[in-house]
């Protein structure tokens, strides 16, 4: 009995947590002029907006290369930092965790404004540069928290067993640890990838004016009034957002089946 | 040099880049606007050098400023409060459902990839004069207008449960499902009821996941100046909101310097006082 409650509270929630993101999938696909309710059939009309609304394209394109570039450094920092603190014994090593997931620590706000006042000290103004910067620090924690998680589990052995068969440490590097490290490290630069491609609060105050990413575009729209093709751009984030990592899930797993016959 | 003190070298030489980055990113720009804090904003535009209080009375005396950060507190209470209540029994289940555990577990994790600003204006689409919830009420004749449910703080903190909701449950679940289900069973063998197993058994043994998933709904819901703007009313601003007005709207730097410290200050003693108590481990497992 009690039991029932129970499943009956879960199944609620879990509609509580998607029912809205349903709606706006629904939504987008309403070939109504409102997109609002009711649905009044089902079209493409407004992705096919989407597609040609130039602010939207600019605004995409100014995602996924700045979502590639964070992912890029903050994965190259992340694994180098998780590889000494996995591997190695340092002195230390907890006062240094928590120094590296101390932007994760400072609310959002505070790490925005704290680094767009003294980068505009030193001359840096608001500027691609800045949001990369920003985005990079934001994100760093999390790659570290991934990729040490997954570190661990690779065992010191296997490298002993190539060095005493002769490779030489970088031999060993890029022809052992580094394969068996690559599913730790593209979990770690999709999960920046993500992060940066949908972050909103750090990205408003370093954004350049007349720069807008997908996130700050949606913001800008929100304005006005909700249109059927917010909910349409809101479908093709969730797509990528979602879509991405679950096709890397699954691709991983195939991968690690047939690694295993 | 020596093997062993190349061995010694070598973390260091690995750590140094992300080191590098987290001093210059974010503890030098920290104690900038420290000393940035203390300049004056002219009414030129232009800062002035020097050691001058004026921002921090204002930010700290003027009621304007109190009002709205007892305010803020309120609302990240509320929402760390209902994520509770509604998260942990969905934990609960999650951890002792036996075949259904990995999908519930994957599809707690997809909200963590939908960006934040559309599930936020996902409500627009529910509770906005021409969303769901309105179109069905006058479907079925019970109001003939549309009610406007928005723009209010009771949709602020909606907002804000749905945001943070997955955050509660994951480090609720987290603890547990490290709890040997055996203990409830020996408190049953024992003769206690299963409400009382729970109560006294597994209840507080989760209590550190609670703390842990409640530490980050709060401070998360407390530093947010999106939510207030997307589904708030004129007057429902949140501390976060002052900061971006200050920074952006007014460009009153010193003055938002001063703003962002104290709310820095305010939820960095929550933090501490968790770590104090509880350590980092257990936020670590919720957040990896």
């Amino acid at each position: 009995m009690g039991w029932q409650i129970v499943r009956a509270w879960t199944v609620l929630v879990y509609l509580f947590m998607f029912l809205p993101v349903a709606v706006v999938v629904l939504l987008s696909f309403n070939a109504s002029q409102f997109g609002s309710f009711p649905m009044t059939g089902f079209s493409f009309r407004w992705f096919v907006e989407l597609a040609q609304n130039e602010a939207i394209l600019r605004a995409f394109r100014t995602s996924v290369v700045l979502g590639l570039l964070t992912a890029l450094i903050s994965t190259t920092l992340g694994v180098l930092a998780s590889l000494a603190l996995v591997r190695y014994r340092v002195a230390g090593a907890n006062l240094i965790s928590t120094l590296l997931i101390a932007p994760i620590l400072v609310p959002e706000v505070v790490l925005a404004v704290a680094l767009l006042l003294f980068l505009n000290f030193l001359q840096i103004n608001k500027s691609f540069t800045l949001l990369l910067l920003g985005h990079v620090i934001f994100t760093l924690p999390f790659v570290i928290l991934v990729v040490q998680a997954r570190l661990v589990s690779i065992k010191r052995d296997v490298e002993e067993a190539a060095m005493s068969l002769g490779a030489s440490p970088q031999q060993t590097f890029f022809q052992v640890t580094l394969p068996l490290m690559l599913p730790a490290v593209l979990a770690g630069a999709l999960f920046a990838f993500t992060i940066s491609f949908d972050d909103i609060t750090g990205t408003l105050f370093w954004k350049p004016g007349g720069v807008e990413t997908v996130p700050t575009q949606i913001f800008a729209m929100l304005r006005n009034s909700i249109s059927p093709e917010i909910n349409a751009l809101g479908t093709v984030m969730i797509v990528m957002t979602v879509g991405l990592p679950l096709l890397g899930l699954a691709i991983a797993r195939k991968l690690s089946t047939k690694g295993g016959n | 040099m020596s093997v062993e003190a190349r061995e010694a070298r070598q973390p260091w030489i690995l750590l140094s880049p992300a080191l590098t980055a987290v001093a210059l990113l974010l503890f030098v720009p920290l104690l900038f606007i420290m000393i940035y804090s203390f300049w004056l904003r002219t009414a030129t535009g232009a800062d002035q050098v020097g050691f001058f209080l004026d921002n921090w009375q204002e930010a700290l005396t003027d009621a304007f400023y109190r009002d709205i950060l007892l305010n803020t507190l309120k609302i990240a209470a509320i929402t760390t409060v209902v994520c509770a209540v509604m998260g942990y029994p969905a934990a609960y289940f999650i951890a002792r459902s036996k075949g259904n555990k990995g999908i519930l577990l994957l599809l707690l994790m997809l909200p963590f990839w939908i960006s934040y600003i559309i599930r936020t204006m996902s409500w627009i689409n529910i509770l906005g004069v021409s969303g769901a919830f309105n179109s069905a009420l006058m479907a079925l004749g019970i109001v003939s207008e549309p009610i406007q449910m928005l723009y209010n703080e009771t949709t602020v903190i909606l907002g804000l449960v749905h945001f943070l909701l997955p955050f509660m449950v994951l480090n609720v679940f987290v603890s547990l499902d490290g709890i040997d289900t055996n203990l409830e069973d020996a408190a049953n063998s024992l003769g206690a009821t299963r409400w009382q197993a729970f109560m006294q058994v597994t209840l507080p043994l989760s209590l550190p996941g609670l703390a842990a998933g409640g530490l980050l709904c709060f401070v998360l819901g407390a530093g947010t100046y999106i939510t207030p703007l997307v589904l708030g009313g004129p007057t429902d601003a949140m501390f976060a909101n002052l900061v971006f007005e200050a920074i952006i709207t007014q460009l009153n730097w010193p003055l938002g310097s001063a703003l962002s410290l104290m709310l820095l200050v305010v939820l960095g003693a929550l933090v501490l006082i968790y770590n104090r108590y509880l350590g980092m481990a257990q936020l670590m497992k919720g957040l990896g």
